[in-house]
């Protein structure tokens, strides 16, 4: 499985890969120190299994909110590895909390229960369309077959396909036609781009 | 066994007798009695009504087997025009109805979408009426197979489902606020029956029409 990896501590990123490296299993996909726009395209653009985040990257104000931001991108679990003292109360987004003395074994442990766990449907993050989601949603109602989304987001083809069966889950809508429709409906497209 | 009685077990078979010709007013008949008024093989009936009526039923070997293909032929050709003169005339009025205050364009959008579903289970039909049922007629009546067989049907037979399964989704989660909710139940109890009428029209159609002109392959083969 693969993971991604969002750290400003070179030290710790190593370990996770230390981690991974010995105990087999995970893998890590990409590791960026910061989120910035290009960072922001990157994650969009990934299709992990789980996401490890250090929430010293975001803004003391806006730590409250990182498993959201993150799920605007994927729907991944989002798992926090802080580097410094964290609240019980941002704590509680996350879908695992590690810890820098947990032992490699039990970081694996906790990683495997939060891929594993049934995806969160009951908050309405796990069942809104992402942004992404959207964009892609918007080209398949405009007529764009997968290989020409993929080209235009300069993603595979394997993740367009990732994406558009997300969003038959979330929406229930399984034909081209049915999303136009969930598209026009929901204002995402002009009636006259599918003319 | 009457046939108010049948109707009283399952009276969703009420949507299957007049596909076979019968109609109302059975009075005190027994189902034997109308099956041989109405020239309906009376095997072919039992068989009809449980699939139409038993979720998973697996016709047997004997069952196919006594079944006339002639009158199971008759319920699928009645059921298609049935489904296109009854059941989709009226969903089409209520979703006219339905849309009727939405603006212009969301009232095009989601009429185009249901006529796109409509003529898309009209060609379904047209396929199933023009090819594959004279086929049958031809096999029933021992000519040779020739170059089509039911196997090929199989091959082409098409989901005509998914599209069904996006309107009950649009209608009852993304319609525009202005639809009448109570209109808006009306057509999905409407979508939900068709829905489950056509599946079991699906599996009538492959799990007794096809094992019966496989079975009449077969003989003419051997």
């Amino acid at each position: 499985m693969t993971v991604f990896l969002i750290m400003p501590s070179r030290i710790m990123a190593r370990g996770i890969e230390g981690v991974f490296h010995d105990l087999g299993e995970f893998k890590v996909e990409g590791i960026v120190s910061d989120i910035s726009s290009r960072e922001e395209a990157m994650l969009k653009n990934m299709s992990v299994d789980a996401i490890i985040v250090d929430p010293a990257v975001f803004a003391h104000s806006s730590r409250g909110n990182v498993k959201h931001f993150i799920s605007e991108y994927t729907d991944a679990p989002v798992v926090a590895f802080p580097s410094m003292l964290m609240d019980d109360e941002s704590a509680r987004q996350y879908d695992a909390v590690l810890n820098l003395y947990d032992s490699p074994a039990e970081i694996i442990h906790k990683l495997r229960t939060a891929v594993s766990a049934p995806k969160d449907n009951a908050s309405a993050d796990g069942s809104e369309l992402s942004s992404r989601e959207k964009d892609i949603l918007i080209c398949v109602a405009k007529g764009l077959i997968n290989k020409e989304i993929a080209d235009l987001y300069n993603i595979s083809i394997h993740t367009v396909i990732t994406h558009r069966r997300n969003i038959t889950r979330k929406t229930g809508i399984k034909t081209v036609a049915g999303l136009t429709v969930y598209a026009l409906l929901n204002n995402l497209i002009d009636p006259s781009s599918v003319e | 066994m009457k046939m108010s009685d049948l109707v009283e077990i399952n009276y969703r078979l009420l949507a299957v007798l007049p596909r076979l010709g019968i109609n109302i007013g059975f009075g005190e008949k027994t189902v034997s009695r109308i099956c041989r008024e109405t020239g309906v093989d009376p095997a072919a009936f039992i068989l009809i009504c449980n699939m139409y009526s038993y979720q998973g039923y697996m016709p047997t070997e004997e069952a196919l087997e006594a079944a006339d293909p002639q009158s199971v032929l008759k319920y699928l050709h009645n059921s298609h025009s049935f489904y296109v003169e009854d059941n989709f005339r009226e969903l089409e009025c209520l979703m006219d109805r339905l849309v009727a205050p939405c603006s212009a364009s969301q009232k095009k959008i989601i009429l185009d979408f249901f006529d796109g579903y409509r003529k898309e289970v009209e060609n379904h039909f047209d396929y199933e009426e023009q090819v594959f049922f004279p086929y049958v007629d031809s096999v029933m009546k021992g000519k040779g197979p020739g170059d089509y067989s039911a196997a090929k049907f199989e091959e082409n037979h098409s989901n005509i489902e998914e599209k069904l399964d996006d309107l009950k989704n649009i209608v009852m989660k993304y319609l525009p606020p202005v639809c009448s909710p109570r209109l808006a139940n009306d057509v999905l109890y409407a979508v939900f029956s068709l829905s489950e009428d056509l599946e079991k029209h699906t599996n009538i159609e492959n799990l007794v029409l096809v094992p019966m002109v496989n079975r009449m392959e077969n003989k003419k083969e051997a």
